[in-house]
């Protein structure tokens, strides 16, 4: 019996030669136990080396294999060929940002926002080294562990429209990683990063589509981080203007 | 290098079900809006007097009017549903190491919602 095959089509855009992308099939062996990366190795291995992209761990946690998947953005190395055989499937770079060849986009973006919401712990007072570390109780740590789940794999980022319509939006991991800060007993920072995220194109512009969280591998849940950041900060303007002192 | 840069086409919210769910919802605002505009229509037309208020009820009891607010009624209740759903997300509950589940939190607003309805429906139907 001949091996099972499907079609692979892959978004191919080489800059020193294209104008813009075209759409490449490639006819690949259908294994049930590939993930869709496994397949776009076998591409690169076997039928076309100039294919490029990224990817590194294979196992859903380094975050480098973001890609759109038939439309979706997904983890290449965790999506099986067996949920879309015998039909092809679509692969193309990550949606809303810039393409630099191929599969790989430009991420230039999402680093500058990352570092924007300051992801450290802050501190106003500095306590001295003589008191040991900074503790905390299992609780506080609850508070914003699932926000600190990250893998900045930016598939929310290919996920939200706004970001789309509005490459200036903070967008959803970032958001999330500043509510991560924010939430930690630790932190002393939050009035810091108050002012990214309520800024123009902060917390304000999500209009909660939702599907950032839809689609994160992490359980990161950035759409409630979002929300959650909204409810802080209008909670911080009420008090600053109900009470005089606050 | 030249890198390409994908615009977001006017039909983006056609291409997935939850873009168009949300473009579904962000729609019912206008249902809600002019629903109110019709309310406030009249509380005017009752300002004018007895003859052109009935002549506003009977406006609303042509098929035409009867039909908008079928519409209206459930662009509000899709509206307010999908606001129902929100809750766990921004209200986070916890013990200890421990958050109050999400269906909860929601299951809180459905409640409120029988009760609240409840207490209307006797208010109006009692006498
Ligand atoms: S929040 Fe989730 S989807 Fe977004 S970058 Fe982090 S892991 Fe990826
Ligand atoms: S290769 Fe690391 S997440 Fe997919």
């Amino acid at each position: 019996m001949p091996e099972p095959t499907m079609t692979l089509e892959i978004l191919r855009y080489r800059p020193e030669r294209d104008r813009a992308p075209s759409i490449q099939p490639y006819e690949i062996p259908y294994r049930a136990d590939w993930v869709v990366l496994d397949a776009i190795n076998y591409v690169k291995d076997n039928l076309d080396g100039t294919l490029s992209y990224r990817w590194s761990c294979r196992m859903g946690v380094c975050g480098s294999c973001g890609m759109m998947i038939n439309g979706v953005a997904k983890l290449s190395c965790a999506t099986f060929l067996k949920d879309y055989y015998p039909a092809p499937v679509r692969v193309e770079p990550l949606a809303h940002f810039p393409v630099e060849r191929d599969l790989v986009i430009v991420m230039d973006d999402f680093m500058e926002k990352l570092g924007r919401i300051r992801p450290w712990i802050i501190r106003g007072d500095e306590q001295p080294l003589s008191e040991g570390e900074y503790r905390q109780t299992p609780a506080q740590l609850a508070t914003y562990k699932q926000f600190s789940m990250c893998i900045n794999c930016m598939l929310c980022y290919s996920a939200c429209p706004v970001y789309g319509l509005e490459p200036g939006f903070l967008g959803p991991a970032a958001i999330a990683l500043a509510q991560r800060y924010n939430l930690d007993s630790r932190d002393q920072g939050s009035g810091q990063r108050a002012l990214i995220l309520t800024s123009q194109h902060g917390i304000w512009d999500c209009t909660l589509v939702g599907e950032c969280t839809s689609v994160c591998p992490a359980q990161v849940d950035p759409a409630g981080a979002i929300q959650q950041a909204k409810l802080a900060s209008t909670l911080d303007w009420y008090f600053s203007v109900l009470l005089p002192w606050g | 290098m030249r890198r390409y840069r994908r615009p977001l086409g006017p039909t983006w919210w056609l291409t997935q079900r939850a873009y168009f769910l949300f473009m579904l919802r962000e729609l019912t605002s206008v249902f809600i809006a002019a629903y109110l505009a019709l309310l406030l229509l009249g509380v005017y037309r009752l300002s004018l007097g007895r003859e052109a208020y009935e002549a506003y009820l009977q406006l609303l009891a042509t098929p035409g009017m009867l039909f908008f607010h079928v519409v209206a009624l459930i662009a509000a209740l899709f509206h307010t549903l999908t606001w129902f759903d929100v809750l766990p997300k921004v209200l986070v509950v916890r013990f200890g190491e421990r958050r109050l589940p999400g269906a909860i939190v929601a299951g809180v607003n459905y409640v409120a919602w029988v009760v609240v309805s409840a207490v209307i429906a006797w208010i109006l139907l009692r006498g």
